[in-house]
């Protein structure tokens, strides 16, 4: 009797996961099956590398979309990783262990803030302020930047406060009892042991970054446009996708499916760099 | 037991009365045109509340999804608002039932008043870049448009003629996002759809016409679109009657309260 309803349990549980990985398989089967169609009818080298986009004329060339999507994450990169990395150092070598306690989760409530409020504030606040002092208009590469680096903070820090607590307390004693100062022991010990979490909170921020779509549609002009400088407006792939998708038929609809595709290997090839650094670190310990 | 029974009593009762509701009634589904959505909404429901055997609903999706839905027979009723009814839409019985202008507008603190159609044209497409060129402050103009596809944008580029907009514009997705960029930026320029014109912007004359009710109604103010219901085939029965009733005092007053254009 006990030995059937643990096989039944097993079974429930099993349909459970099984099921969670059918719908991502069925979602990439999806996109593929009406992106790729289209990007051997265009040609590869079209779609990717012409910087004409004009649906109304068959023209679909989504390098504009490339180059903003990058710059915008490396901008975001630029913004997040330092001042998330440093942070989580700071919450988890200097700050007693009680305090940390608290602020860690407040931190993580920004990850609960709906991505619509973060472009709302870019819109209001954010815009007007470059708009002012740096000119253009003021939607733009750099406010998607700002906007994302703060929307990545929670990943990056929560992810490498946690690595940098698995660091084991004897390696920073070991350097602390050698006369080593506290910051002395995180760049040479600490930093050391932590890496590869790091790296590994630094990519899924990028992952995040580089799908994050109706803050940067709100904050990013949409301009189908190779930017000249940070201060250009820009269309990322995903706001492309989610501009377009409404009014979209035919030729031009499977072509924001294949623009999809694009993104969707683009975020895979992040996410498996992200797995490979954490596995890393599993096998260290 | 008692429970059981009254549930099941429960239940009967609920399902004789779903099943009453559906009895009969003609459903009626129209799609398309966003900016026609709320007004068919507004009309179906005073429709539905004198004519209870009919059951209409309304959906969104933008001209495109109107002109195919309408086609391959998903709606009844497509809707769109197009100056230039594709060739897809050529099969279809069209009716217009309102129009709509198109606003050209600016920020407030902008003293430009009135542009010329050539004018406009120029801005969007990149020729002329400051506002000095046209009577204004020295001060880079930020051009504001829609999203490929968008009906107020074909519209407004077909009437302006030769649209190429240039590379670097803005881009917003629907008339509410452009009111709120116009209205925050001191030098950009926009377009939305003329009922929704408000305090934060101000809409300019084109060619010495000003975009009211009453230019647009006497011929004057160019930037105007025709709505279109579009039907396969012959129009009968109730689609026929609900479209006649768009068309009547009753509901042309409707469309007008709510800020377009009457059809006639």
């Amino acid at each position: 009797m006990k030995l059937i309803s643990e096989k039944g349990v097993k079974r429930i549980l099993g349909t459970v996961a099984f099921s969670a990985i059918s719908v991502l398989f069925l979602i990439a089967l999806f996109i593929l099956n009406e992106g790729l169609p289209f990007i051997f009818k265009y040609g590869i080298k079209e779609f990717l590398f012409s910087s004409d986009w004009q649906p109304q004329q068959n023209k679909f060339g989504i390098f504009p979309m490339i180059t903003a999507s990058l710059w915008v994450t490396f901008g975001a990169m630029l913004i997040g990783a330092p001042l998330g990395v440093a942070g989580a150092f700071f919450l988890s070598e200097y700050v007693p262990k009680t305090i940390m306690k608290i602020i860690k989760p407040t931190i993580e409530l920004l990850a609960a803030i709906p991505s619509v409020v973060y472009g709302f504030i870019g819109v209001m606040v954010l815009a007007p302020i470059i708009r002012e002092n740096f000119g253009g208009p003021g939607l733009s590469l750099m406010a998607a930047s700002i906007i994302l680096g703060i929307m990545i903070l929670p990943t990056v820090i929560s992810i490498s406060i946690d690595s940098i607590l698995a660091v084991p307390q004897s390696y920073r004693e070991g350097s602390l009892a050698l006369g080593a100062t506290t910051w002395q022991t995180i760049y040479m010990v600490t930093v050391k042991a932590s890496k590869s979490g790091i790296i590994a909170s630094i990519i899924l921020g990028l992952g995040r970054a580089i799908g994050e779509t109706m803050a940067v549609i709100m904050v990013a002009g949409n301009s189908v446009n190779i930017p000249h400088s940070a201060l250009d407006s820009v269309r990322t792939l995903t706001a492309n996708i989610a501009l377009e998708m409404s009014y979209a038929t035919g030729l031009h609809r499977q072509a924001l499916f294949a623009t999809g595709v694009i993104l969707f290997i683009v975020i895979i090839i992040l996410n498996s760099f992200a797995s490979v650094a954490i596995r890393k670190r599993a096998r260290k310990k | 037991m008692f429970n059981v029974k009254k549930i099941i009593s429960v239940l009967a009762v609920l399902a004789f009365l779903i099943s009453g509701c559906g009895k009969g009634r003609t459903a009626i589904t129209l799609a398309g045109s966003t900016a026609f959505q709320p007004f068919a909404e507004k009309l179906a429901d005073e429709y539905m509340s004198t004519h209870n055997e009919v059951s209409i609903t309304v959906q969104g999706g933008g001209s495109a999804v109107g002109i195919q839905s309408a086609n391959s027979g998903a709606a009844q009723i497509g809707m769109a608002d197009l100056v230039i009814l594709p060739e897809e839409a050529k099969s279809l019985t069209a009716t217009i039932v309102a129009k709509d202008g198109i606003a050209v507008v600016i920020n407030p603190q902008n003293k430009v008043s009135d542009l010329t159609t050539d004018q406009v044209r120029d801005i969007f497409n990149g020729k002329i870049t400051n506002w000095k060129e046209v009577g204004g402050a020295d001060a880079p103009i930020t051009v504001v448009s829609r999203e490929a596809g968008s009906g107020t944008r074909s519209s407004f580029e077909q009437i302006i003629t030769n649209v190429n907009l240039k590379k670097d514009a803005l881009i917003q997705d629907s008339n509410g996002t452009i009111r709120e960029t116009v209205a925050n930026d001191a030098n950009s320029i926009g377009y939305l759809s003329h009922g929704l014109i408000n305090e934060k912007i101000k809409p300019v004359k084109i060619d010495g016409e000003e975009s009211t009710e009453e230019s647009i109604i006497a011929g004057k103010y160019k930037l105007v679109r025709p709505i279109y219901l579009l039907v396969k085939g012959e129009m009968t029965g109730e689609v026929k009657n609900f479209i006649d009733y768009i068309l009547s005092d009753e509901g042309q007053k409707t469309i007008k309260s709510n800020g377009l254009i009457p059809a006639k």
